[in-house]
């Protein structure tokens, strides 16, 4: 189905939901084709290919509300699964909160080309795919007598989304992303047996790094972990990698929703213009980033999406607010998701970091954990390196951090200039004083 | 009405039982495919014509997938059907409902597998499925099976009313009771959400060795959480239940556990204190604690990577790894639980597998390829996300069996540690053995008696290490009613867990310091 084919079943979709009943109808149609090389033991061990398809909505019925979707996009049966939606709608509970966004908000769509569809997809063979996973496979294997196992990988995908609601929002979407990675196990003389990965994905095909970069990286960081061990129980400084800071920021960001707020579940909850964190700690949600994998330039409500500090030098200067949860809280709708996230970054790299470390931990991986987001809470497992004057002196694993987070954000005393790119949430490493480890 | 088992069920479908005036939202299915009421009696044949496919039309598709020959080849079906209904600020304002259907076709030469899925049940679509499948083979070409033959199969889940029939109306005053339940327990609830979820998948998984087989699978689970203010501080938790079970699962006395048990979990957070962090005895609580096998030992021994000799087990089959008190499986069969499967989805029975049996290693966990790469029978452990997705050796229930100590003596015996009992997420790296699971809720043990209660403090081990400090296993085994859903490269899975109250002599438990 092409998008005007979409367009034209997402209109019937709406007329069909409205003759059923309906007062308002979002409808979302996406299609996306997949394809995975995975190549072990120098042979193509996994070759995926699919094609698939979509169809949401949100339905709107006398101050009710539901959703659904189906893969089966025929329209003789969508007929009677839009009616039967309908009926099941007027079963609810009135919610005078649930209606789709202000017409107002679906304007001011800025008309940029974001790149987010590489022209050099439809060019691509299979025979490239599965070279460019054996090139990551040589790479790897080439590093280390030590190597158990190791899988290489080349996935790529395009989609394409059609919106349409039935007060006005018409919009779609197209993309195309490439990932390639590897991961791998090598052996300890202990018994035990490592593994780490490294993993990249990008827009643009010409945006990926070498195949044997991913490669070699993969097994040096498996080959970093051996002989890992735990350490004394204590405070210590805490280095984050980069590419491990995620699960610290979602913690973070989680509690910033509208629905966290309203349902009285967020430790940030009348934080607004107040400090969160230290002067070091300004995120900014940026739509608008050329090749970003989370650029959009609207968002899942079909709301315009704008550039917006989120935190500034460590004031928290705003949340991710829908339309509903808005209308309860008595807010401004901003959006309820993020696009791009970009931390501001630091002058020195992760290197020049450790050099400055008295004694702490790299931390390079988490391992479990979780956080309160009504307390803010958290405890995490940590795998790393533990770091003395400056110099890596051994691997560390089996540790936990745990503490509360309006603490320990306010305990970052330094970020890289290190982004990690291959992501929505481009953050550098990040640098906490004194946090609580437990060990032996 | 006498519980019926699968077979029957969709007999008792085909009778219309139907609550009138209610919309049962794809009830029988949109699906123009399958105009006509599905499922008239159940067997293979009505399987089939549900999914408006014929045995000669997948062999034909097998023939398309074995072109380039391949040692196999096998096609997984899937319809499901899934409902939520949801509750907040005391209003049941919210329902989602999502139908799938597909099916997907998968080749395998040697250990290589190729894979494909179409959502369109065509001939045509299939076939091209099929070709696309086929390109992980290169040499020659296999012949399909002259016949598919099916085989008799347990139902362990047998449920009185499937939920295509059970219309929104009826689940809306369960929302309700319960949210007014949370509210009348303890005036300190500020705020309670409840999710009321239902789920139906049928699947006929057909493979070139010539079997062909068919199951029904439902689920359902509620969850409740629940946020309560004392001295202008906050906390929240929940609780849930479930399993492959039907409408009448939800009693008025299931409908009061949830509540109460969820109220308790939440107020009890304002007398916590995080333990200090270290070494110590932890004491796991019935139950839900079976996570910590899972990721300690259940992971590890998923037969992939165990092929692939990524795991810690890798090679330990046959030798001590526990007392000789401590015996562990992972069972398909326990009646109703989230994890438990007629058949896996590669279309073998299920079964109860020894993981540990007296303390000595014994089984892995198979799927098709393991299990042909040792030699051995299948396990029926081979599991999917759905038609989208090829299998791998997963879980199901994995529980420890009942040991000589009693909980209290248990208790008694720790001088300083934790009594663990709620948790909410475990992660495991299979190769070095080290696991996590996050506690959300226990108390301290002080001089043999439990004190203070304790939250949020993540627990890390080993998992070798870990199973060999397990020093007391109480007779109290219990499985846990709801269970969890586990990830694995990227597939989520039903599974359920089990323990006795045991003891682990000493792992290292998150907190601060002194």
């Amino acid at each position: 189905m092409n998008k005007s084919e979409s367009y034209e079943l997402a209109g019937w979709v709406v007329a069909r939901a409205r003759k059923a009943g309906a007062d308002d109808v979002a409808v979302n149609i996406a299609r996306s084709r997949n394809i995975e090389i995975g190549c072990r033991e120098r042979q193509v061990e996994t070759l995926k290919e699919s094609t698939q398809n979509s169809l949401s909505l949100s339905l709107y019925v006398g101050n009710r509300y539901s959703g659904h979707s189906t893969n089966d996009i025929r329209r003789e049966g969508l007929e009677s699964f839009v009616t039967e939606a309908v009926a099941m709608t007027k079963y609810l509970n009135e919610d005078p909160y649930r209606t789709l966004p202000d017409p107002k908000y679906y304007a001011g769509r800025e008309s940029l080309d974001l790149h987010m569809f590489d022209p050099a997809y439809d060019s691509l063979t299979s025979d490239e795919r599965v070279a460019i996973a054996r090139r990551i496979e040589d790479a790897a294997l080439a590093e280390s007598e030590r190597i158990i196992s190791c899988t290489s990988s080349f996935s790529d995908s395009f989609f394409e989304t059609v919106k349409v609601h039935s007060n006005g929002f018409e919009g779609d979407r197209m993309g195309t992303s490439f990932s390639i990675g590897a991961e791998a196990t090598v052996r300890d003389d202990s018994g035990s047996r490592p593994e780490d990965w490294d993993w990249r994905t990008v827009r643009f095909r010409k945006n990926l790094p070498a195949a044997k970069v991913v490669g070699k990286l993969a097994v040096q960081r498996a080959l970093r972990k051996l002989g890992q061990t735990k350490l004394e129980s204590g405070r210590y400084d805490m280095l984050i990698e980069n590419r491990a800071g995620s699960r610290l920021l979602r913690a973070l960001i989680g509690p910033m929703s509208g629905r966290s707020l309203q349902q009285k579940s967020s430790f940030l909850d009348d934080k607004l213009g107040q400090r969160i964190g230290s002067d070091k700690l300004t995120i900014i949600d940026d739509p608008f980033i050329d090749f970003g994998l989370g650029s959009k330039l609207f968002d899942g409500e079909g709301m315009s999406t704008k550039r917006r500090v989120m935190v500034d030098k460590g004031v928290l200067k705003s949340f991710y607010i829908d339309t509903y949860y808005g209308k309860k809280l008595g807010m401004e709708p901003t959006t309820g998701s993020t696009t791009n996230l970009v931390l501001d970054k630091g002058d020195k790299s992760l290197d020049e970091m450790i050099e400055g470390m008295q004694r702490g931990i790299l931390v390079t991986t988490f391992i479990g954990g979780n956080s309160n987001s009504t307390t803010g809470d958290f405890s995490y497992g940590i795998m790393g390196v533990l770091i003395e004057n400056g110099r890596a002196v051994k691997p560390v694993n089996e540790m936990n951090i745990s503490g509360n987070l309006s603490e320990l954000w306010n305990q970052l005393v330094m970020v890289g200039n290190d982004e990690y790119m291959y992501s929505a949430w481009r953050r550098p490493s990040m640098y906490f004083k004194d946090v609580h480890f437990s060990g032996v | 009405m006498a519980q019926i088992t699968r077979r029957d069920f969709v007999k008792a479908g085909a009778m219309g039982l139907v609550v009138a005036g209610v919309p049962m939202i794809f009830k029988g299915n949109p699906l123009a495919a399958f105009a006509a009421p599905p499922l008239a009696s159940g067997n293979l044949e009505e399987y089939l014509k549900h999914f408006a496919v014929s045995e000669v039309e997948i062999r034909d598709v097998m023939s398309a997938a074995l072109a380039h020959g391949g040692d196999y080849c096998d096609l997984f079906f899937q319809h499901a059907i899934s409902n939520t209904v949801a509750l907040e600020d005391h209003l049941v304002n919210r329902a989602y409902t999502n139908v799938d259907l597909g099916v997907g076709i998968r080749v395998i030469d040697g250990d290589r597998v190729g894979y494909s899925f179409t959502e369109e049940l065509t001939p045509k679509a299939m076939k091209l499925a099929a070709r696309t499948a086929a390109n992980i083979a290169g040499r020659g070409q296999a012949a399909p099976p002259q016949k598919l033959v099916t085989s008799n199969v347990p139902n362990y889940y047998p449920i009185n009313i499937s939920w295509e029939e059970v219309g929104i109306d009826r689940k809306i005053p369960h929302l309700q009771t319960l949210n007014e339940k949370v509210f009348a327990t303890d005036k300190r609830i500020v705020k309670s959400q409840v999710y009321f979820t239902d789920s139906t998948s049928y699947m006929i998984v057909a493979s070139s060795d010539g079997r062909i087989a068919c199951d029904y699978q439902p689920m359902t689970r509620v969850f409740v959480s629940c946020t309560a203010e004392q001295n202008g501080r906050r906390e929240e938790n929940g609780y849930n239940l479930g399993g492959r079970h039907g409408m009448d699962y939800f009693s008025p006395e299931k409908i009061d556990l949830l509540a109460s048990t969820a109220v308790r979990r939440t107020v009890e957070l304002f007398e916590a204190v995080k333990p200090e962090g270290g070494e110590m005895e932890v004491v796991l609580a019935p139950a839900q604690s079976g996570i910590l096998l899972h990721e300690a030992i259940g992971h590890g021994m998923e037969a992939d990577f165990n092929r692939k000799e990524t795991s810690i087990f890798s090679d330990k089959i046959g030798r001590p790894v526990a007392e000789s008190f401590v015996s562990i499986v992972d069972d398909g069969t326990n009646p109703n639980m989230r994890g438990s499967i007629n058949i896996d989805d590669e279309g073998n029975q299920s079964e109860k597998t020894y993981l540990v049996r007296n303390g000595i290693l014994e089984s892995y966990l198979h799927d098709h390829i393991s299990a042909k790469h040792y030699g051995v029978n299948p396990t029926g452990n081979g599991r999917r996300q759905s038609f989208r997705h090829q299998p791998m050796p997963r879980m199901r229930n994995t529980y420890m069996l009942p040991g000589p100590h009693k909980h209290d003596e248990i208790i008694q015996s720790v001088k300083k540690g934790i009594y663990a009992e709620s948790f909410t997420n475990g992660e495991v790296h299979i190769g070095a053995g080290d696991f996590t699971f996050y506690l959300k809720s226990g108390y301290l043990i002080e001089n043999g008696r439990k004190t203070r209660p304790i939250k949020d403090v993540n627990i890390i081990g080993n998992g070798p290490d870990v199973l060999t400090k397990v020093v007391m296993v109480a007779d109290n085994l219990e499985l846990m009613e709801g269970g969890g859903t586990c990830g694995k490269n990227g597939q989520w899975v039903p599974v359920s867990f089990g323990l006795p109250t045991i003891k682990v002599s000493s792992i290292t438990v998150g907190g601060v310091s002194s």
